[in-house]
């Protein structure tokens, strides 16, 4: 099936820099990571790696922004247990709705409904991650490795690839009585394992005026702590 | 998530009467149609005498010895129902065949056009004892299986009725002729559960694993629910068949003949994408200009043999009817699939194009929904409205996403982006004080009474509030008695260390505030 691998590199072609090009040569089986849009990219160097845990940590916001390119570029994403997810914002951010599953109640076994869909969707979101078991968290770290998909935890997840924790800073545009808001500033922090230990940051403004994240104009900087 | 109303129109002891006005019986004639030497179906007069359905015909004979048996003909059913179609379809569009004998009509159009449903009811018993000299019974609920069983005691069951009107039934409900369900029926029977109710009530998950497939399609129709929830795909119009006819069509024998090349092709073109039809339509155009369309619905996927059979048994119906188009032949026969399901043999592409993601996805999401259930897969789209819960549409994925209005239209008073990633399901209760400890609260001209200082959300202890913006008043439908909403939204900037700010919109109505949104 030579032919199905590059029609489906045609088929998602993203530009990428040359820089990224060792990375996505590390990828397993040589699958391309899934885009994730510009102002979050220095966090996820080269987007969202197939087969790996990307832990997400204190905003709604921030993992519907890792799923908005994946899924405007063809790619299914599912989220699973999130009752209270706003899907206006998710319009609102970038997310293609047709192409965004939601199973709001997943019964007493989500773990059981994760490994289901890991099988046939890109990106799979998981909240109430404290319900599931060390074991079922090894396991399905291990199905998503298998099926060169991406595992997105809402919550604390020992042994994820990447943690993505959000501070919240400020909001923007609500005064005493008049205005209304209009954006929030978050400061990111993404702390990996292997070649992405080194801890990166990022302030952006999420949302942003309007619905999808934006970079901070004032600090542009992406410094590594310590 | 209540299936669509509709209008079921049921002649009762179908085949009997369609075999006595055949033969040309008299209609006090006990008569009973019999296959494979059991009766089928027997009339009132017969049944009074003793006769039942399942009995051997010698013993029918032997309760009632004046019994007249009758072969049993599909084809005959169908050719006779044909009147009572059309008079069906002379008052109310849509008309779906169920079986000979049965037709399912939705109920919406008719209703509103003759203002009730008991209005409807009358008209059609009366029109189609008037145009084809038949009796029916008249059942209006919730979803066909339901419709079928409230026709079965003439009853019209009122919206929302159907769960408790099945509730009471028998559980030998669940067996008609169009689907055999002898053996559930008769397991579940043996379990002790001996209503509908009482089997609605077992959990899904409980039921699929017991039962299968076919416990689940039954479980679903005993909660009142349609049997198949899904329709998967439109089918594209490039699967409509047709076929010329020169020398037209006149005869019913060349009909039967005629019918089976087209029906198929047609199946082998939906087998081919892995589709299977459970709506087809037929239509035929006839010498003099008429064109004539009819949709059969089925309990099963359509196989050759059976588009094949209701393709003849409509041109039978057609050909022989005593309509004004009588005599002319049909020129021009096409069978459109107008609803398919996903067949069990998927095909792939073979350069694995761009649909096979979504096909891995479909597959992976179908699988949720055999573990949760249908309604557990959701997909969003968005509509009008005026707060961010109004503005999504939530449906089962596969379903047919329900035509949504008012997206682009301006909603005055809607909020702009960004909008609130969390939505609550349930509301959460809000409470506002002023610094003063007061409870702050939106007066008739849409101010607040004091400038708010701290919110309780949810029980929790009240917070700080670092900024806030609004009220923005909504009136919506204040134009209908009593059914107006008034309602005003405020967004606050609430203290939430150590996590940092929480921005939450809030909405008042009836003085009560309640958490519409969380900024998460």
């Amino acid at each position: 099936m030579a032919v199905a691998s590059v029609a489906s590199v045609l088929h998602r072609a993203p530009v990428a820099p040359a820089s990224t090009l060792q990375e996505r040569l590390d990828v397993p089986g040589g699958r391309l990571p899934f885009p994730v849009v510009e102002p979050v990219a220095p966090l996820l160097p080269g987007g969202l790696r197939p087969g790996s845990v990307v832990a997400v940590q204190g905003s709604m916001a921030l993992l519907l922004t890792l799923l908005a390119a994946a899924t405007a570029q063809g790619a299914w994403a599912a989220v699973i247990g999130a009752e209270d997810l706003g899907v206006l914002a998710a319009a609102e951010t970038g997310v293609v709705l047709q192409r965004l599953a939601l199973i709001p109640r997943a019964g007493p076994d989500p773990a059981s409904v994760a490994a289901a869909l890991l099988d046939g969707m890109a990106l799979v979101a998981l909240a109430g991650t404290e319900r599931i078991s060390p074991g079922a968290r090894r396991s399905l770290a291990a199905r998503a490795r298998q099926r060169g998909s991406v595992l997105l935890p809402l919550g604390r997840w020992p042994g994820a690839d990447i943690e993505l924790d959000c501070r919240v800073e400020a909001w923007h545009g609500a005064e005493a009585g008049h205005g209304r808001l209009r954006s929030r500033e978050v400061v990111v922090r993404a702390v990996g394992r292997g070649a992405a230990a080194r801890p990166r940051t990022a302030r952006l403004l999420l949302p942003g005026p309007g619905g999808p994240v934006e970079e901070m104009l004032a600090d542009l900087t992406i410094r590594a702590v310590g | 998530m209540r299936p669509p109303r509709v209008v079921v129109v049921w002649c009762p002891d179908w085949p009997v009467v369609a075999g006595a006005v055949a033969e040309g019986l008299a209609s006090q004639t006990p008569a009973a149609v019999v296959a494979a030497n059991r009766v089928l179906a027997c009339s009132a007069v017969a049944r009074a005498q003793g006769v039942r359905r399942g009995q051997r015909r010698r013993e029918a004979q032997g309760r009632c010895p004046e019994l007249v048996v009758l072969a049993d003909d599909p084809d005959r059913d169908a050719r006779v129902f044909e009147p009572v179609v059309a008079a069906v379809e002379a008052l109310a569009p849509g008309v779906e065949l169920v079986r000979p004998g049965l037709v399912a009509v939705p109920a919406r159009g008719p209703t509103r056009y003759f203002g009730s449903e008991p209005a409807v009811a009358e008209r059609i018993v009366d029109v189609v004892a008037a145009q084809a000299g038949m009796e029916c019974q008249i059942g209006i609920a919730d979803g066909l299986f339901a419709a079928t069983l409230a026709a079965h005691r003439g009853l019209l069951v009122p919206p929302d009725g159907s769960a408790g009107f099945l509730a009471t039934l028998s559980i030998a409900e669940l067996h008609q002729p169009a689907a055999d369900r002898a053996a559930l029926v008769d397991l579940l029977h043996r379990l002790g559960l001996r209503t509908l109710g009482a089997f609605a009530a077992l959990p899904v998950d409980d039921v699929a694993s017991r039962f299968g497939l076919v416990g689940v399609c039954a479980h679903r129709l005993a909660q009142g629910l349609d049997e198949r929830p899904l329709a998967r795909r439109h089918p594209p119009v490039d699967l409509t068949v047709a076929r010329r006819f020169d020398p037209p069509l006149d005869r019913v024998d060349a009909a039967a003949f005629a019918s089976r090349e087209p029906a198929q092709q047609l199946h082998e073109a939906l087998a081919t994408r892995g589709l299977a039809c459970i709506r087809l339509g037929i239509s035929a155009c006839t010498e003099a200009e008429e064109q004539l369309h009819r949709v059969w619905r089925c309990a099963e996927p359509l196989t050759t043999s059976g588009i094949a059979d209701r393709v003849r048994w409509q041109l039978d119906g057609w050909l022989t009817s005593r309509g004004s188009h009588r005599g002319a032949g049909i020129t021009l026969l096409q069978l459109i699939p107008e609803e398919v399901i996903g067949g069990q043999a998927l095909q792939r592409g073979l350069w694995g194009e761009s649909g096979e993601d979504d096909e891995r996805a479909g597959r992976a999401l179908v699988r949720v929904q055999g573990m949760l259930g249908p309604e557990a897969v959701l997909i969003g789209v968005l509509g009008g409205g005026r707060n961010p819960h109004d503005r999504v549409r939530l449906g089962s994925w596969g379903e047919d996403p329900a035509p949504v209005h008012g997206a682009d239209s301006p909603w005055p008073g809607r909020l702009p982006a960004p909008s609130p990633s969390r939505v609550p399901a349930r509301p959460l209760a809000a409470e506002v004080f002023d610094d003063a400890g007061r409870v702050v609260g939106v007066s008739g001209r849409g101010k607040l009474t004091s400038v708010p200082y701290r919110i309780a959300v949810d029980g929790d202890p009240p917070r700080r509030v670092l900024a806030w913006a609004g009220p923005w008043p909504i009136e919506e439908r204040w134009w209908e008695p009593g059914g107006g909403r008034r309602c005003a939204r405020l967004q606050a900037v609430l203290d939430a260390e150590p996590a940092g700010p929480l921005a939450v919109l809030l909405g008042c109505e009836t003085g009560r505030w309640k958490v519409e949104g969380m900024y998460e």
